[in-house]
């Protein structure tokens, strides 16, 4: 049976791993290459590594770490951050990237989605998509250049609509990542990951809000997303991947042991 | 004096993107390994890799443009096709790519390449599948149930032709192979442990103690 993913998410600055709590402050919790090995060999089924300050600042990440993570694990990785061109995708993929995941610039210029997929085939373009629960209106809402407060604005989109858009122009997984919920720990929002599975004809991957082993258990079960994507709690030691996934296993969640 | 690089086993630049994962996962075991669309070094390798992501139609074209098709061919030591390159072994494949016509494939295996009924399921089939392997040497000392890393959208069906099995709403080839040629549905660069251990076994094969 297909299993479903444990993945880390190593948001990257300036060639560090960081993290910090909804988007801000962020504090450097350790160096790329051995972060991501020990995440491999503790049975992680994937890696993210997001450049946060990529799309905000007009810049691409430096890409010599993605090699050198290539070299050193032996299991799947996807590559985010201010990936604007076929060009950059390309260089991507050469130094050992399985996928690259594209958010702001899909928005500013959704067509990138149809060129890389023509380019790569969509098995290897991930789209990022960033969501928050509007209160004032009642509607999930997709926001853009996130990596940065100061950059970080509304978009036209609401969340339904955008998940539909991506995968018409040839994505071949999703991340969403609820905003709201995002590095507090409560829990990952099962409510709208629910509708948009209901949309999503391709792998979703949940992000946001995983705080105890109990919230992947509910993602999986109740949302059934294919992925789950968590930093804080891998990174503080919270939660060891290997205790997790005996747990997920004993609650009938096909896992990969 | 520069000499001519030389390499036990051939990884095929098929012009893809993505081709340095598989030679990491080589370098990872030591093995001797060399990136090349230089025809003699093929010729001349103890084993050939035929890698491949993206889609049929663009693989094959840049096999043709490189003048690779026919040296394939005639290859007779063992050769891996790996994902797409596994699917480029088969006779043809319905991954159309926009294009009026089915895409004719290296013909080495006599499977056509269809899209993966998934009974609704999402796909790509994307993740760790477990598989059912042969005995062939390809899956020596590899447990029934093990879990390895696939990303597709079509497959080989079942035929004589199959060497494992994986199931994703339905059972399909997760390996083929007839002769001297095989191919891995999955990305054993990619899948931990398993993989590597397949890898392993593939870099045991030579012309005399082949497939």
């Amino acid at each position: 049976m297909l299993a479903k993913r444990i993945v880390p998410c190593l948001d990257v600055k300036d060639g560090k791993v960081v993290k910090g709590v909804q988007f801000r402050n962020h504090e450097i919790v350790g160096d790329i290459v051995p972060l991501s090995a020990r995440y491999a060999q503790e049975g992680a089924d994937e890696l993210v590594f997001y450049d946060i300050t990529a799309s905000a600042h007009e810049r691409v990440v430096d890409k010599s770490w993605v090699s050198r993570v290539a070299e050193q694990i032996d299991i799947p990785f996807c590559v985010a951050g201010g990936i604007k061109t076929v060009a950059q995708a390309r260089e991507l993929l050469a130094f050992g990237a399985d996928k690259i995941s594209i958010n702001s610039p899909a928005i500013s210029d959704p067509s990138l989605i149809e060129r890389m997929q023509d380019e790569f085939g969509r098995q290897c373009i991930v789209i990022g998509i960033d969501s928050y629960f509007d209160a004032e209106t009642g509607t999930y809402k997709v926001k853009q250049f996130t990596g940065d407060e100061a950059a970080t604005k509304e978009t036209q989109w609401y969340t339904q609509d955008w998940v539909e858009e991506v995968q018409k122009r040839g994505c071949g997984e999703i991340v969403l990542n609820v905003m709201n919920q995002d590095g507090v720990r409560q829990g990952y929002d099962i409510k709208q990951l629910s509708i948009v599975r209901s949309l999503c004809d391709v792998p979703l991957i949940a992000s946001g809000g995983a705080g105890t082993m109990e919230h992947f258990k509910d993602v999986f079960q109740l949302a059934r997303v294919d992925a789950a994507l968590a930093a804080s709690v891998f990174h503080k030691g919270i939660i060891d991947i290997g205790e997790l996934k005996a747990y997920l296993a004993e609650q009938n969640v096909a896992t990969r042991l | 004096m520069t000499t001519q690089p030389t390499a036990e086993t051939v990884i095929i630049d098929t012009g893809c993107a993505n081709l340095s994962s598989v030679r990491y996962a080589f370098e990872r075991l030591n093995a001797d390994v060399l990136v090349t669309d230089d025809p003699a070094l093929i010729k001349g390798a103890k084993r050939v890799v035929l890698p491949g992501v993206g889609s049929a139609g663009a693989a094959m074209a840049s096999l043709e443009q490189k003048s690779l098709i026919e040296l394939i061919q005639g290859l007779t030591q063992p050769v891996l096709g790996v994902c797409l390159g596994m699917q480029m072994l088969g006779r043809l494949s319905k991954e159309r790519g926009g294009k009026s016509e089915d895409c004719q494939c290296l013909d080495l295996v006599p499977v056509d390449i269809e899209e993966l009924d998934s009974q609704g399921q999402p796909l790509p089939h994307m993740g760790w599948n477990q598989i059912t392997v042969s005995n062939h040497p390809l899956f020596e000392g590899i447990e029934q149930g093990s879990y390895v890393y696939f990303v597709h959208s079509y497959r080989a069906p079942l035929s004589d032709y199959t060497l494992a099995q994986c199931d994703y709403g339905e059972r399909f080839s997760a390996a083929i192979g007839k002769d001297n040629f095989m191919g891995v549905q999955f990305h054993p660069e990619k899948s931990a442990a398993v993989g590597a251990k397949i890898l392993a076994n593939f870099l045991k094969m030579n012309s005399e103690n082949g497939a």
